[in-house]
């Protein structure tokens, strides 16, 4: 069956923002889809909130619309651009739950939109518990007992009849949000509420236990001609009752005999023929009891999924690419395989290598979350390592992982061990490797976790083979030795630390031997078929297959894991990087070990190394490629953690210098420079120890803003109003060292912050944007909406943040990109930071402005000049760049998976992912911005206010307001007072300890539809926490600061006045060449 | 831990660590991409005369079980991996992978780069190659791979087939209560298979179609199974060059149109000769358990398991009395053929897996039916 013809126009839906669950494999999925559909001549169009995608970059679609993923906005596209078909299994959960909202509220109907790759009967057979477990029963698949409930009763009868522990899984909810495993009645009743409210159809699945059996994923593809294909097995290394984004994975399966696999494999095929699959890709769990082989099927997706994106780098066969092309009829044999060329795309990839996942998680960012993993995902982001043997892979892992955690025994507790074996936590790995080297056997750690033993004897083997360095020196080892070690893993630094010398040494002395890393290709088939894709990992075996080029070539490092304040955007920058490589004629060469990621896709860049960000992976790298130069600067604090040690072997970074790089970080020497500069900044200082820094704070006045040096995300940055806060800060929160110190620096309240991105090329500066914040200062610019233009800052202050910049752009001699944050208070603007590399707002500017910026970087670090762009900035190549309209870029936040946790914003980044709304007022643009973040602002019913007593006075002129819009007053005492004395009728409300009916009585009985909830300054009020947490479980809109209460109240006024409209953002920046496809 | 070497005959030796038995073999050195199933690779009779290189570098890991043997004993001469487990991980294991080999004699090298192995093959074909183990001299090494027997022109069916005629009466055993069964019909066909290397897996899928088996030796003459009287006769895979089985191709042609014939593998080799085609040998073969196949009478895409090193020329069965029923998809050999008019038919794959998927157990099915339709 050739394509269709029929289809001219086809809408893709995309997956919105980055949240737990969801992140950037559904860029990388949706860039296939729209690469595979324009490909084959079908125009593009594209909805899609999340401006820090590629695939939301106007070149990659026909017809590009940020805008909210919601029904309205949805609709207003469809009825704008008519297309013929909607591809909704490319976008997660998201575009799967807004396609089915469009085929019932008869949207596609009315518009003659065919829905293509899954159909809403099969959507709903694999979403809906129920019709799934009558679908599994009618083709005898086992399942777990289990019952569909909508009330406590019910599921406390139900689990009475099975026994604890019982799993909870609430119907339609994003990564398994609200489920959770009771253990008893009490913990039954806690999750099952949580689970009821938060299920969008109020059901919960209470199912029983699994725990401790083997779970298994097929990746699945069929076609229109129900040919079917296993494209990757995956197994769990953690046993169930982990969810599988949180669970270390291994691909291929492992421990299953072919009897056992092929069982997997029919049910797998016969679930998706059942659930009517028509094409596309999709998985399918499964859980094996250990015991007995009883094998149970856990769950499907009939779309493309994070496993999806794991499978298609584990196998290098592109799962969403052709998922697309079956969808418009294409059969799985007509397509060829791009890697063999020879071969069609109809057949099982094969693998003789091994494949690690490793989850990255973030709890220390969510102080009152309990560091524990269950059915619900924590993680924010995963690795992928490629090895010859799993050992290797695993360690290749954890260097990926970039924890910043040693491998010596130092930081673990011996009688944590079976605490930390028993209950899965972020540590069991760590701890799993600990017990080893105290002397734990494959038995009895077996016993403590359940996790199969031949994972357990690979760590063991790992820890014996690290055992045999102890009491070793550097020179003794021989070089069967060192293959040994290379070959199991250990990393040059592991190796390093055991024998007492630095890595580099390690290194020289095993190169000496020959004991060099080789690259192996990613082939789909075990080597049976020549490759013509150079997607490699490396290894310590006898033959090198890199087969490098002798063209002129630039080495991009990527940004690793997805990280809260490192994530998605990096990751637009380095691929943005490699695609201008490409356009100005160079190789480019890509690193990175995010299999979520567009980089990572062996078609992104010429050379794609799958390798862990380190200086031992990169320095073998440069040995095989001999680059002509290597880019830090987009990759966020990854690769720039790299520059300065690659720079010192002789590396050359281009752009830049790392020097500058790093004296922007440097205190001492970047005061020196802003001083003489001219250029203000806050009173600041450092230190090196506990007396130090609160000799400073005090010398600054309080309050003060405490940071330690060479964090992304202001991770543990404190605001301290106090001596006691600083002190505790420095005992507990973080580590320094001389080389480095903690900063200190006054904090100013009440000032406006701006972001600014500039580029330079040494002689000139172009000032990209310049973005206010929503949010005051104090709030993590990350965490914060921003808006392009600046809509409250005065000419003449644009003027000397334009004159500040570009003097600290030409003093840091920058070459490429450029990120500032100021201050403004009382008028006058201070320096908060300099980063001379791409920023996290990079792709918001570039979207906003419909310029590319690190197009024009990559350019600049090449040897171009601002000149040179003229043709893509639309001539502007000095000055500040143009924006149409008002862009809005506001922050998603994982609260909800997080209970416990204070939503209040502070100088830590906590947000996970980001939106955009354009407007042609700010007031429209938040108010798409908000609603695409999932946290929609009311335009009526009942405001609860509490302020703080500074904050006091505004509230009263916003509460006016909001009572002009028509919404009911509530609040509590202290701000009914000052509500009242300004003749605003309201009713008070008890605070948690006052008595009850109190607010978070209100919130349960959803009487309340916006909160407005100043923080005192510190967060140690439990009251305040309390409210605010509440709000998150309730999901009531909670605004934190009094200008983001002031910019709903635009909002408001935008959404009474305002139609539902969406602009594309080709029509928005028309006239502007964008040529800076991939 | 002794080290083992593999020399081939280009001259390439590979040195790693030796398990299993402690002996030096010499055989054709092939590899097989399956991810799964090592242990029916070590049993099936096909692989006599072969030293197997599996691509899959962790193997071991679940050991063994005595269900899973596609004959009483391995048949490979010796076993080249990457890494090899030293424990056993699956509830079925009852023994460990190096044991199960070393009980038999046969020798396992690790430790060695099967990556490069198998580029090499892919590269230069098939080769023949020794295994031995502890100190060795290069040049004698080499020159023993060199004085191997090529595998083709080499009779091996005579090394494999059984002895005497028996009955064969077990079928599919579930591997736990989660794996669904298909029980054949109430048919009781009798079926005689002619064993040229049979896999158990291919006698327990007759028995699930409801049949009774006489297995027959090689050299049986067609009188000899037709006064068995069978419903249906079985050629069955194995190993060697169908070329030097003139008589076998014979001995099949006095059976067509007396009944409904099926064949696998070597089966179906000896059927195309005996229709008058010829066979050659490939490169490197087709093993493994991934192979696309297009079914040409329905237009599907199975993923096939294949074994085999010599393949049916089309052009040598042009306006013969077959057709192409099935084609690799990979390289576009012939991977199945049929009768115009008579029913017989054979796959060049295996239909009953054992490692493999299951896509093609249809062609059990569809003996069943024939047989039937050629009941008087």
């Amino acid at each position: 069956m050739p394509k269709r013809t029929d289809l001219k126009r086809i809408l893709i839906i995309g997956s919105g923002p980055i949240v737990i669950g969801q992140a950037c494999e559904f860029d990388y999925s949706g860039v296939q889809a729209c690469k595979a559909l324009r490909g084959e001549g079908y125009e593009v169009i594209l909805i899609n909130s999340n401006p820090a995608t590629i695939m939301t970059d106007p070149e990659v679609a026909d017809r590009t619309y940020v805008e909210p993923l919601s029904l309205a906005f949805a609709t207003e596209v469809i009825r704008k651009e008519r297309p013929d078909a909607v591809l909704s299994t490319v976008g997660g959960q998201t575009a799967l739950n807004l396609a089915v909202e469009l085929a019932e509220s008869g949207v596609l109907e009315e518009y003659g939109v065919e829905l293509i790759g899954a159909n809403i009967q099969a959507i709903k057979k694999a979403e809906d518990r129920l019709l799934f477990k009558d679908a599994m029963r009618r083709i005898a698949l086992d399942m777990t007992q289990s019952q569909l409930v909508n009330n406590v009763e019910d599921g406390l009868e139900f689990a009475n009849r099975i026994g604890y522990p019982i799993i909870l899984r609430p119907s339609f909810t994003l990564g398994g949000t609200g489920g959770g495993i009771a253990y008893n009645g009490e913990e039954l009743v806690e999750i099952l509420e949580r689970g009821i409210d938060l299920s969008p159809v109020h059901e919960v699945l209470v199912e029983e236990s699994v725990l401790g059996w083997k779970e298994y994923e097929l990746e699945v593809m069929r076609d229109l001609a129900g040919n079917g294909i296993i494209v990757c097995s995956i197994e769990n290394f953690d046993p169930m009752g982990v969810h599988t984004g949180d669970s270390i994975t291994v691909a291929p399966a492992q421990t299953l005999t072919d009897r056992e696999y092929q069982m997997m494999r029919d049910a797998a095929l016969r679930c998706l023929n059942e659930i009517g699959v028509d094409t596309g890709g999709s998985n399918v769990q499964f859980a094996i009891n250990p015991q007995n082989g009883r094998m149970v099927i856990v769950e499907m997706n009939p779309r493309v999924s994070r496993s999806s994106a794991l499978a298609s780098k584990a196998t290098g066969f592109p799962i969403a690419k052709i998922a697309a092309k079956l969808a418009v009829g294409y059969r799985l044999d007509e397509i060829r395989n791009d890697i063999t060329r020879a071969t069609p795309a109809c057949f099982e990839p094969v693998l003789d290598y091994v494949v690690v996942k490793i989850p990255r998680w973030q709890f220390e960012k969510f102080p009152g979350a309990e560091p524990v993993l269950g059915t619900q995902m924590k993680s924010v982001g995963e690795v992928m390592a490629i090895g010859r043997t799993f050992k290797q892979a695993l360690g290749k892992g954890l260097r990926s992982l970039e924890t910043g955690k040693s491998s010596s025994a130092a930081s673990f507790d011996r009688d944590l061990i079976a605490k930390r074996l028993i209950t899965p936590n972020p540590e069991r790995l760590d701890y799993i490797r600990y017990a080893f080297s105290q002397g734990y056997t494959v038995e009895q750690v077996f016993e403590l976790t359940s996790i199969d033993r031949w994972f357990l004897q690979q760590i063991w083997e790992v820890s014996e083979v690290e055992r045999s360095l102890e009491g070793r020196m550097l020179d003794s080892i021989t070089q069967n030795e060192f293959r040994k070690l290379k070959r199991a893993g250990l990393g040059d630094r592991q190796i390093a630390d055991k024998l007492g010398v630095e890595p580099l040494e390690v290194r020289e002395a095993r190169k000496k031997l020959g004991v060099s890393a080789v690259f192996n290709r990613v082939d789909t088939c075990a080597a049976e078929f020549e490759s013509f894709t150079p997607y490699l990992y490396s290894s310590y075996e006898s033959e090198n297959e890199a087969e490098p080029t002798d063209r002129k070539k630039v080495v991009i490092l990527g940004s690793g894991p997805n990280r809260i304040g490192q994530g998605i955007e990096f990751d637009y920058a380095c691929c943005h990087a490699s695609f201008a490589l490409q356009d100005f004629g160079w190789e480019s060469i890509m690193v990175n070990c995010n299999p979520e990621t567009v980089s990572t896709d062996y078609d992104t860049s010429d050379r794609l190394y799958f390798e862990p960000l380190t200086q031992e992976e990169v320095l073998n790298i440069c040995d095989t490629e001999q680059p002509d130069g290597l880019i830090v600067q987009f990759g966020g604090q990854t690769p720039l953690n790299l520059a300065m040690p690659l720079k010192s072997v002789g590396l050359p970074i281009i752009g830049t210098d790392p020097t500058n790089i790093d004296l922007a970080e440097d205190r001492k020497l970047f005061g020196s420079l802003l001083k003489k500069l001219d250029i203000p900044s806050p009173a600041h200082g450092s230190a090196t120890s506990v007396e130090e820094a609160v000799q400073a704070a005090q010398k600054l006045g309080f309050p003060v803003l405490v940071r330690p040096s060479y964090v992304l995300g202001g991770r543990a940055m404190v605001i301290a109003y106090d001596e006691h806060t600083v002190r505790r800060y420095m005992q507990e929160a973080v580590s320094f060292s001389v080389k480095r110190p903690v900063l200190i620096d006054r904090f100013l309240e009440d000032a406006t912050e701006v972001d600014v991105d500039a580029l330079c090329d040494g002689e000139n500066v172009l000032i990209a944007g310049i973005m206010e914040h929503i949010e005051e200062a104090g709030v993590h610019s990350g965490d914060s909406s921003c808006v392009l233009p600046a809509i409250s800052v005065p000419q003449e202050t644009l003027r000397i943040i334009e004159d500040y910049t570009r003097k600290l752009a030409l003093a840091l001699n920058v070459v490429g990109l450029m990120n500032v944050q100021y201050a403004i208070q009382n008028g006058r603007v201070y320096v908060l930071e300099v980063n001379p590399r791409a920023s996290r707002t990079v792709p918001f500017v570039s979207k906003a402005t419909g310029v590319p910026l690190p197009k024009i970087a990559v350019g600049l670090m090449l040897g171009k000049k601002l000149a040179d762009f003229a043709d893509i900035t639309g001539g502007t190549v000095k000055g500040s760049l143009p924006v149409p309209n008002y862009f809005v870029k506001s922050p998603v936040f994982p609260f909800a998976k997080f209970p416990g946790v204070d939503p209040a914003l502070g100088p830590e980044m906590r947000s996970t992912g980001e939106v955009m709304g354009v407007g042609e007022s700010f007031g429209e643009a938040f108010a798409k911005a908000q609603l695409a973040a999932g946290t929609p602002i009311p335009d009526s019913g009942a405001l609860f206010i509490s302020v703080n007593d500074r904050d006091k006075q505004a509230a009263c002129e916003l509460a006016a307001r909001f009572r002009e819009f028509g919404f009911e007053l509530f609040a509590t005492r202290g701000t009914a007072a000052a509500l009242k004395a300004a003749g605003l009728p309201c009713k008070t409300v008890f605070k948690v300890n006052e008595g009850r009916p109190n607010a978070v009585d209100l919130l349960k009985a959803n009487k309340l539809n916006l909160i407005i909830y100043t923080t005192t300054g510190s967060h140690s009020f439990p009251d305040e926490q309390t409210i605010r947490r509440n709000t998150v479980m309730y999901r009531t809109p909670c605004i934190t600061t009094m200008s983001g209460a002031r910019a709903a109240a635009e909002a408001i006024i935008s959404r009474r006045r305002d139609p539902i409209r969406v602009w594309s953002l080709q029509e928005l920046h028309a006239g502007k060449a964008m040529t800076n496809a991939g | 831990m002794e080290q083992a070497v593999l020399a081939l005959e280009d001259g390439t030796v590979f040195e790693g660590t030796s398990f299993g038995a402690s002996v030096q073999r010499t055989g054709e050195v092939v590899f097989n991409t399956a991810i799964t199933g090592y242990q029916e690779i070590f049993t099936d009779p096909s692989y006599c005369g072969q030293i197997v290189v599996l691509t899959n570098p962790q193997i071991g890991n679940y050991g063994a079980n005595a269900a899973d043997c596609e004959s009483p004993s391995p048949y490979i001469e010796g076993l080249v991996v990457r890494e090899l487990s030293p424990i056993a991980s699956n509830w079925r294991a009852d023994d460990r992978a190096e044991h199960f080999l070393a009980k038999y004699g046969i020798p396992i090298i690790a430790d060695v780069d099967t990556r490069k192995l198998v580029r090499l093959l892919r590269d230069f074909g098939a080769m023949r190659g020794i295994i031995a183990v502890g100190e060795y001299d290069r040049d004698e090494l080499i020159e023993g791979a060199r004085s191997a027997p090529m595998m083709a022109g080499q009779n091996l069916v005579s090394r494999v087939t059984t002895p005497v005629q028996y009955k064969w009466t077990e079928g599919v055993e579930p591997v736990s209560e989660s794996d669904k069964v298909v029980h054949g019909s109430d048919s009781s066909f009798h079926v005689v298979a002619f064993d040229y290397g049979i896999k158990r897996n291919i006698l327990r899928h007759l028995v699930q179609i409801g049949s009774h088996v006489t297995v027959v030796p090689a050299g049986t003459a067609a009188k000899d199974v037709l006064a068995l009287q069978p419903d249906g006769v079985f050629l069955s895979n194995g190993p060697g060059d169908p070329e030097t089985l003139e008589n076998q191709a014979s001995e099949i042609r006095k059976l067509i149109g007396k009944a409904p014939i099926f064949g696998i593998c070597l089966g179906h080799q000896l059927l195309g000769r005996a229709f008058g085609g010829r066979t050659y040998k490939l490169k490197f073969g087709h093993h493994g358990a991934n192979h696309p196949v297009l079914n040409k009478l329905t237009n599907k895409v199975e993923i096939t398991s294949q074994n085999h090193g010599f393949c049916i020329d089309p052009d040598s069965l042009r306006d013969s009395e077959v057709e192409i029923t099935h084609v690799n998809l990979n390289d576009q050999t012939v991977e199945g053929l049929r009768h115009r008019s008579e029913p017989v038919f054979c796959v060049q794959y295996h239909p009953e897996a054992a490692p493999g998927p299951h896509d093609s157990h249809y062609l059990f099915q569809e003996f069943a039916r024939v047989m039937k339709g050629n009941e008087r």
